[in-house]
């Protein structure tokens, strides 16, 4: 950002990027956004068109208890995601960072590699692995741990399992950035003064990878609260989730008004995280 | 960035309601010296062949694309320009689409085959004199399942409520299909727009969540195959074509009539092409075509000459062909118009408890 310079001048180059910057959100952000907000106050109409009836209904209605409930069944879900990622991708974010150099690049480059693949095709190859006859369960039984297949597939925890899969990778690449800032030396600084190892990690990795852990956390918990291909594909339809309950009044119940609201409501909700976020780390930050 | 995704879809959805976008598909500029055919149609529909077969005889190029619901096509079809021709909406959307004024009036003097039309495909309510549409494939909604496992044949929609089948039943992921069903087995018409009749099939369909291990219309035959489920709430074509993988898989038609539907053909009035589309839709129908068609994809065609052609175990499979006597006493979807809501608020109602 350019806001610590004094002068407001800027030179010609920086203009033109300036401008270049504003028109491209102009275009392809806040017009668009505009776009959507203006159909939340509209009325649907027989047959899903527009009509131009303004109402704040489609508000009230984001408002009813039952959409609280898959706002709130979203927002857990989602949560606990962010969780695990980050449970999960601290361990491997700290190898990758203290790693030497030819085995940071392999390390790095296999995180990134499911990335060459479409998102589709690797959340199908989740139905392949967890259903009844799938891989998993085969292997479990062929080992002798089970008797009969587990029922895992379509489940609440087959969501979140893609979800996981899907978004650790936004975890684990900021947090690496954050831990390739930490000196070790500060590590074996700690242990020389009788830290144990829990306590190392309590009070000097946790909190200088603070930076990371946020930027991770936002970045893993707004797409998993919007999420439509993981649930829709591996939650067998049971419990409707925000993104497959705005596609359903899209694309089934044609209601199109509701659907820009719902989606407003959503951007609501990450945007209040955001901002508790932002807190926290201004908190947290070493003045 | 990944946060925008979610805005990017509803940005997307808006870019094709404002027009603004076009589908990669859509016609460059009209004048060239071969004439191209937009075809709209679900996917996996089309027999290859039978097209190449077209392009060929016409000196003219097909291009396909294709849409997975009703909604769907309804949804690009209502931005106005999509540029294609030739659409395959099903019954009480091609109902929709013509009062609304979508389709182009059909010229009956070229489509001769519709004198070949199955009887029971004829003056259907949502398009009495084929003005807009012309049925093309028919079906049903049944039952698929596993005899190995389900070893009675099942004869009502209450086996789909079987606590002895729980965690191994599929629905199809339609609110129409699934509360039709539903209120079918209540007594009422899968049409009912009473809301306590609606409220009584929602109560029902709850008791009945947790036998159900999914709600999808797109992998009820690959769950079943797979030994997932052995019960499916299922369209009949994919069925059929299952039995060919697994040959334990059957069709049970229920004793409360279940639902048939047709797919039509029908010609957008913003189509540059009407002599062509009309001309397609005429080849599309044609005996030898319909038969190629109907081996390939396993869904009965409307031209009644086919069924007296087709190999004895397509002809004689309920999942195709239903038995005539129960042609009387299944239903067709229709409109529910504002009655949509109760649907919707109760589907929801179904999938948030």
């Amino acid at each position: 950002m350019l806001n610590h310079r004094s002068d407001t001048s800027f030179a010609f180059p920086v203009k033109v990027s300036l401008l270049s910057a504003g028109l491209f959100l102009g275009l392809f952000f806040f017009l668009p956004l505009i776009l959507v907000f203006g159909v939340s106050l509209a009325s649907r109409g027989m047959y899903g068109g527009i009509t131009w009836i303004v109402t704040w209904e489609n508000y009230q209605r984001v408002f009813d208890p039952l959409v609280g409930m898959i706002f709130l069944r979203s927002l857990f879900l989602a949560g606990l995601t962010t969780l695990i990622c980050a449970v999960v991708g601290f361990p491997l974010a700290y190898c990758l960072s203290r790693a030497s150099k030819p085995w940071q690049l392999i390390l790095l480059t296999l995180v990134m590699i499911p990335f060459w693949t479409n998102f589709l095709v690797r959340t199908y190859a989740w139905v392949l692995i967890l259903r009844a006859d799938g891989i998993l369960n085969s292997l479990l039984i062929g080992v002798g741990l089970l008797d009969a297949p587990l029922s895992l597939l379509f489940t609440d925890l087959s969501v979140f399992v893609g979800l996981v899969y899907g978004y650790l990778p936004f975890m684990v690449l900021p947090l690496v950035v954050a831990i390739e800032r930490i000196p070790p030396q500060l590590e074996d600084a700690a242990f020389d003064l009788y830290a144990s190892m829990g306590g190392m990690f309590r009070h000097v990795l946790l909190p200088l990878s603070t930076p990371g852990f946020l930027a991770g956390g936002v970045l893993v918990f707004i797409p998993s609260l919007g999420a439509f291909i993981t649930p829709y594909l591996l939650g067998g339809g049971q419990n409707m989730m925000l993104g497959t309950f705005i596609q359903q009044e899209f694309l089934v119940a044609r209601d199109w008004p509701f659907g820009s609201a719902l989606s407003f409501g959503l951007m609501g909700t990450v945007l209040l995280t955001w901002f508790l976020l932002g807190r926290m780390s201004v908190e947290k930050e070493p003045s | 960035m990944k946060n925008l995704i979610p805005l990017l879809v509803v940005f997307l959805i808006l870019l094709l309601a404002g027009g603004c976008s076009e589908s990669s598909t859509s016609p460059e500029s009209p004048p060239s010296q071969h004439s191209t055919l937009y075809y709209f149609t679900w996917s996996d529909y089309v027999d290859a062949g039978v097209v190449a077969k077209f392009e060929e005889t016409r000196g003219v190029r097909v291009v396909i694309d294709t849409f997975s619901s009703n909604e769907e096509l309804l949804a690009k079809v209502q931005t106005g320009m999509t540029g294609y021709d030739v659409v395959v909406p099903s019954d009480f959307m091609a109902g929709i689409m013509g009062r609304l004024g979508l389709l182009a009036e059909l010229d009956l003097e070229k489509i001769s085959r519709v004198q070949d039309l199955e009887p029971h495909l004829r003056q259907l309510s949502f398009d009495p004199t084929n003005r807009f549409a012309i049925p093309y494939l028919w079906g049903t909604v049944g039952m698929g399942y596993n005899a190995d496992v389900v070893t009675e044949t099942p004869t009502s929609w209450e086996a789909l409520w079987d606590p002895k089948f729980s965690g191994r039943i599929s629905l199809l992921n339609d609110e129409r299909e699934v509360f039709g069903m539903a209120l079918q087995t209540l007594g009422y018409s899968l049409n009912s727009v009473d809301p306590q009749a609606i409220q009584q099939a929602k109560h029902k369909l709850m008791r009945q969540k947790p036998l159900v291990k999914a709600y999808t219309s797109e992998q009820f035959d690959q769950l079943l195959v797979a030994g997932e489920v052995v019960l499916a709430h299922a369209w009949g074509g994919p069925i059929a074509r299952a039995m060919r993988e697994h040959p334990s898989i059957r069709y049970a038609l229920p004793e409360e009539g279940g639902m048939m539907w047709t797919d039509c053909l029908a010609v957008l009035a913003s189509s540059r092409q009407q002599a062509l589309a009309m001309d397609f839709i005429n080849y599309l129908l044609d005996e030898e075509v319909a038969l190629a068609t109907t081996r390939r994809l396993l869904f009965a065609s409307a031209n009644r000459h086919v069924r007296d052609r087709l190999p004895e175990d397509i002809r004689t499979n309920t999942a195709v062909y239903p038995p005539n006597d129960m042609l009387t006493r299944m239903e067709w979807l229709e409109d529910v118009q504002e009655a949509i809501r109760y649907y919707d608020r109760a589907w929801t109602e179904l999938k948030v408890h």
